[in-house]
């Protein structure tokens, strides 16, 4: 009885084993598919729901949106108020404007900054360029909390930069640094570095300085030699760069809360607040799908070009 | 003329690596500062470590992100590798432009959507099925492991792109079954891949403050929330010394894992 029962057991193991193998694709593919849909997917769907809900002195703050009525069929109440109340206060337009501004400006900046540097390391030889390569990294797996406070104490009113510059006798008294849009832009540059660098770096390092060479055999002049020439391979780099910092950027909270404090708008911080201090959910959700519909082309073109690289790797 | 550029290039090269570096050693310099106000100097001292060795908030906060961070990077590992083995291996599936998609927009998704996003999924699982009954470490965890997959599954999928197919494509012309040729074959191959993907599981996760203020419950505080809170309202040396512990703990470990793989691959190129 007990070996038959075995038999039985082994011979639907060894089925189950079978069916496992003739379907490992599908399997392998289900399982970070099921928990995508499930934890990233569905979670906006839900925003989405909750944007168009009224909000409500409760637990959770909104109204449902089905109601089961006497009927088969569901009533839905849907309204737009949230949507016309973010569209109609100036404030909300003004902060989403500037976080766009703010973030391009920043985007902008780290090009500037990123695109000599990356340049410089691809250039490097040998075990230079890795270590330099392991410097931009590694402020990178330091916490970013704590690199954004470290431009606190450099930028406070009895900070270093206002100490050096009383020292050099360039001011007598300390000047406004901390808590400005300057701050932020510091903090938006500083931090995201390594972004637009390390995307730079992977598109220079294949390039290979024969089409420089030739441009200037056949006597173009550097910097022409540059804009014809270099900057046009590298486009690839600089538009992964950029998009790598400026959607993340748009949507910043740490940098806009803790160096430009109250004086700087933007959504990031403004959506935080709805939620946290002011607890209109459906409000602060109207702001989060808002932000999304401003950043869904950046993200799609981001999407597009790591496709492509992803391909060209292949 | 070239010299003139690689003066530049080395001009901006010095530049770039002073402003990543300066503010970090200036704030580790001053962790060392008897003044309780952090931009005057006033000797040096140790006394702020000794207050940070002291606080209970700290060792529980430090205790419950290493939990997270360990449990985030073993699960954002596994279902990294196996979405990664996907999108390198499978080339048609259905849903496959979605799924990319999913994988490379928690890239650059901004954070207070996902934590907001994440945090109305879990209130609106909890009024269908009660779970989860209260947040907190679960919920931080699950919401870490979302995002840190993507990372590790694009490590995955650009080692798959570089290695060949071969060696998988003879194993199972020899009749091996695909899962004999996945364990024995592939995931081999994927190891330094793996390490890689966990150690900056673990890293993101310690790092995350806005994700986990939005989905953690009473109770949870993970270690930057812990530091947020006493830097919102100004400089506080303990957190000077705070930073320099968790940077020098981070640099060591980075260049240990760095050393490690490079004799790996060195091992494996002597072999070869």
């Amino acid at each position: 009885m007990a070996e038959s029962t075995a038999a039985v057991n082994s011979g639907m193991l060894s089925r189950l084993g079978n069916w496992l193998q003739a379907r490992w694709q599908s399997i392998i593919t289900a399982i970070p598919l099921f928990w995508l849909l499930l934890f990233f997917l569905a979670p906006f769907f839900i925003v989405l729901k909750i944007s168009v809900a009224e909000s409500l002195i409760a637990s959770p703050p909104f109204s449902s949106l089905f109601e089961w009525g006497e009927g088969l069929l569901p009533s839905v109440s849907v309204t737009a108020e949230n949507y016309s109340y973010l569209w109609e206060d100036d404030l909300y337009v003004r902060t989403y404007l500037s976080s766009l501004k703010i973030a391009s400006i920043s985007t902008l900046l780290c090009l500037l900054v990123g695109y000599p540097i990356a340049y410089a390391i691809s250039r490097a030889d040998g075990a230079m360029r890795y270590i330099l390569l392991f410097l931009v990294i590694l402020p990178f797996w330091t916490s970013f909390l704590l690199r954004v406070y470290a431009w606190m104490g450099l930028l406070a009113d009895q900070g270093t930069f206002n100490n050096l510059l009383m020292w050099l006798g360039v001011i007598e008294k300390p000047i406004r640094l901390l808590y400005t849009q300057f701050a932020v832009y510091v903090g938006i540059v500083y931090s995201y570095l390594p972004f637009m660098i390390l995307p730079l770096y992977a598109n220079m390092e294949k390039l290979d300085n024969s089409m420089q060479e030739a441009a200037a055999d056949l006597g173009a002049r550097p910097a022409a030699g540059f804009f014809t020439v270099t900057l046009p391979l590298t486009a690839p780099g600089i538009l992964a760069g950029c998009l790598l910092v400026f959607i993340p950027a748009t949507g910043e909270f740490v940098i806009p809360d803790l160096l430009g404090g109250g004086n700087v708008l933007m959504i990031g911080r403004v959506l935080y607040g709805e939620f946290n201090s002011n607890h209109d959910w459906p409000v602060a959700s109207a702001v989060a799908i808002a932000l999304l519909i401003v950043l869904v082309l950046p993200m799609m073109l981001y999407h597009r070009v790591q496709a492509r690289n992803a391909e060209q790797n292949t | 003329m070239t010299g003139k550029r690689s003066r530049f290039l080395l001009t901006m090269l010095c530049f770039g690596m002073a402003f990543l570096y300066i503010p970090i050693i200036l704030m580790m310099i001053y962790s060392f500062n008897y003044s309780k106000l952090v931009p005057v100097w006033g000797g040096f001292s140790t006394r702020w470590y000794t207050t940070l060795f002291q606080s209970e908030e700290v060792w529980a906060a430090t205790s419950l992100s290493l939990k997270i961070a360990v449990m985030n990077a073993t699960f954002a590992v596994m279902l990294g590798t196996l979405a990664g083995l996907a999108l390198a291996r499978i080339h048609r599936f259905r849903g496959r432009t979605l799924f990319t998609g999913m994988i490379s927009a928690p890239l650059v998704m901004p954070e207070v959507i996902t934590g907001l996003s994440l945090l109305l999924l879990f209130i609106t699982l909890n009024q269908m099925i009660g779970w989860p009954a209260s947040r907190g470490i679960t919920t931080i965890t699950i919401a870490h492991i979302t995002f840190s997959m993507a990372y590790v599954a694009i490590i995955i999928q650009s080692r798959l792109a570089g290695t060949g197919q071969d060696l998988e494509e003879a194993a199972l012309d020899l009749g091996a079954k695909p899962f004999r040729v996945l364990w024995d074959i592939t995931l081999p191959q994927l190891a330094p891949g793996m390490v890689a993907g966990w150690l900056l599981s673990f890293t993101l996760s310690l790092d995350d403050l806005v994700i986990a203020s939005f989905v953690t419950g009473p109770g949870a505080t993970t270690l930057p929330m812990l530091i947020y809170s006493r830097i919102r309202l100004g400089l506080r040396p303990d957190i000077n010394a705070l930073a320099t512990i968790i940077i020098l703990v981070v640099t060591i470990g980075v260049l240990l894992a760095g050393w490690i793989m490079l004799r790996q691959q060195k091992q494996l190129a002597n072999r070869q």
